[in-house]
């Protein structure tokens, strides 16, 4: 179970999150929804790390961790983004294997086997060798998934999941989030599309822009 | 005709072997130390970015040949005595290192943040961010500019001619005035072509190479 308290997140003397405390149920999905501005993101990237925080605890399984923190090995949490950031100058397969074998430093027979295992049940079998820019937005996003599930987060985080892809996409990514869901993944997904959020989410935090 | 361009051949040679010299060892020194200038002008800590960017001002700001008799004539008046190579070598790294690191900054630049970030959660060390991810984008961004300061660099070589060094230009200058003949002049002329010519198919080939990513 992930735990947030009283986190408080300001740019300059602009308070953006104030005071929000939620939890996260293990193998549970959390939508975090609102409107554009009020934060959303801001929230997600204070989870994932990539923004500290002025204020607030997290707490995983009640022992308190510091996402900034990059030196701890084992991941508690892994991204999506929204724009998948995949590495141009590697191949779907190298993407993957990249932080697994430099990061945890796991074998690359292992590690490649993981992977070729989560591309074959993410509909991603045979595109291994291929570039990013050889991929659909899709398929990109599915590899994004992967490359981030390589790590064994305890927790998947996605940015706006359905924001860059057309409406048949959407309804794939909520059943690749459920499939997920049922093979026990903790996941946060930050959309501004209630209809998705209502359409996969266990629980839905609201963020509300703070006047 | 042919005859003479024998006779003359060995001493063009013995030039082009000195022209080849500084062009690779300024290139073998200043690309890596560009790379680290360029990384070095996109961090945070301002006193460092104040001081490259006053070297690379001064370095691209002046003549290389002002900085060629900088050293080697000015330079001992201080008690600072180079040899001749050695004040060509110091010359041209310093020079073309400006170049390069302003270049890698533009290269390091164009990398969107998301892929620092894409990296950072997946707990990779900014090391191996660099490493991996950062240093091939900006290889590729940054090849056609290297390209040109690569083709410069073939010909500014024949400014160490102003500090005595016997390279190519050198070698071709004392035969025409020798002789009294342009033959040596063309033949020099030649030369550059050749050796530019090989440059730009090598960097052909690598920027073909580095086409199986975009």
């Amino acid at each position: 179970m992930l735990a947030i308290k009283n986190l408080t997140k300001r740019f300059g003397s602009r308070t953006i999150i104030d005071d929000l405390s939620m939890t996260v149920k293990d193998n549970e999905i959390m939508a975090i929804v609102g409107p554009s501005g009020a934060g959303k993101t801001t929230l997600l990237r204070c989870i994932t790390g990539l923004e500290p925080v002025d204020k607030g605890e997290f707490f995983w399984n009640g022992t308190q961790f510091d996402p900034t923190n990059t030196t701890q090995k084992d991941t508690i949490i892994g991204v999506v983004f929204q724009d998948y950031q995949l590495f141009p100058n590697l191949t779907v397969l190298g993407n993957i294997t990249l932080a697994p074998t430099m990061v945890k430093k796991e074998s690359m027979d292992d590690v490649k086997k993981y992977a070729r295992e989560l591309l074959s049940r993410l509909g991603l079998e045979g595109k291994e060798d291929l570039y990013p820019f050889q991929l659909s937005g899709g398929q990109k996003q599915r590899v994004a998934i992967v490359r981030a599930l390589a790590m064994r987060p305890k927790i998947l985080c996605y940015d706006e999941p359905t924001s860059a892809l057309d409406p048949a996409l959407r309804d794939e990514v909520a059943q690749i989030i459920l499939d997920l869901k049922k093979q026990e993944m903790t996941q946060i997904v930050v959309t501004h599309d209630m209809d998705f959020a209502k359409n996969v989410a266990d629980e839905i935090q609201q963020v509300e822009q703070i006047q | 005709m042919i005859q003479y361009i024998e006779e003359i051949l060995p001493a063009l040679l013995s030039g082009t072997k000195m022209t080849l010299s500084i062009f690779f060892w300024t290139l073998i020194c200043s690309i890596p130390l560009g790379a680290l200038v360029g990384l070095g002008l996109i961090q945070k800590f301002k006193p460092l970015t104040w001081l490259l960017n006053f070297y690379v001002w001064i370095m691209r700001g002046t003549p290389l040949l002002l900085q060629l008799i900088f050293v080697f004539y000015g330079l001992p008046i201080i008690h600072i005595v180079f040899q001749r190579y050695d004040a060509a070598m110091f010359a041209f790294i310093l020079n073309y290192t400006a170049y390069f690191g302003e270049i890698f900054r533009g290269g390091f630049q164009s990398v969107p943040k998301g892929q620092f970030e894409s990296a950072k959660v997946l707990r990779l060390s900014y090391g191996q961010t660099i490493r991996k991810i950062v240093i091939p984008q900006v290889f590729k961004i940054v090849l056609p500019s290297i390209g040109n300061e690569v083709i410069n660099l073939v010909k500014d070589s024949s400014l160490v001619y102003v500090i005595g060094l016997g390279d190519l230009l050198r070698a071709g200058n004392v035969a025409t005035a020798r002789d009294v003949t342009l033959l040596p002049l063309i033949l020099v002329g030649i030369i550059y072509l050749a050796l530019t010519a090989v440059c730009t198919i090598v960097l052909k080939l690598i920027e073909k190479r580095e086409s199986v990513w975009r």
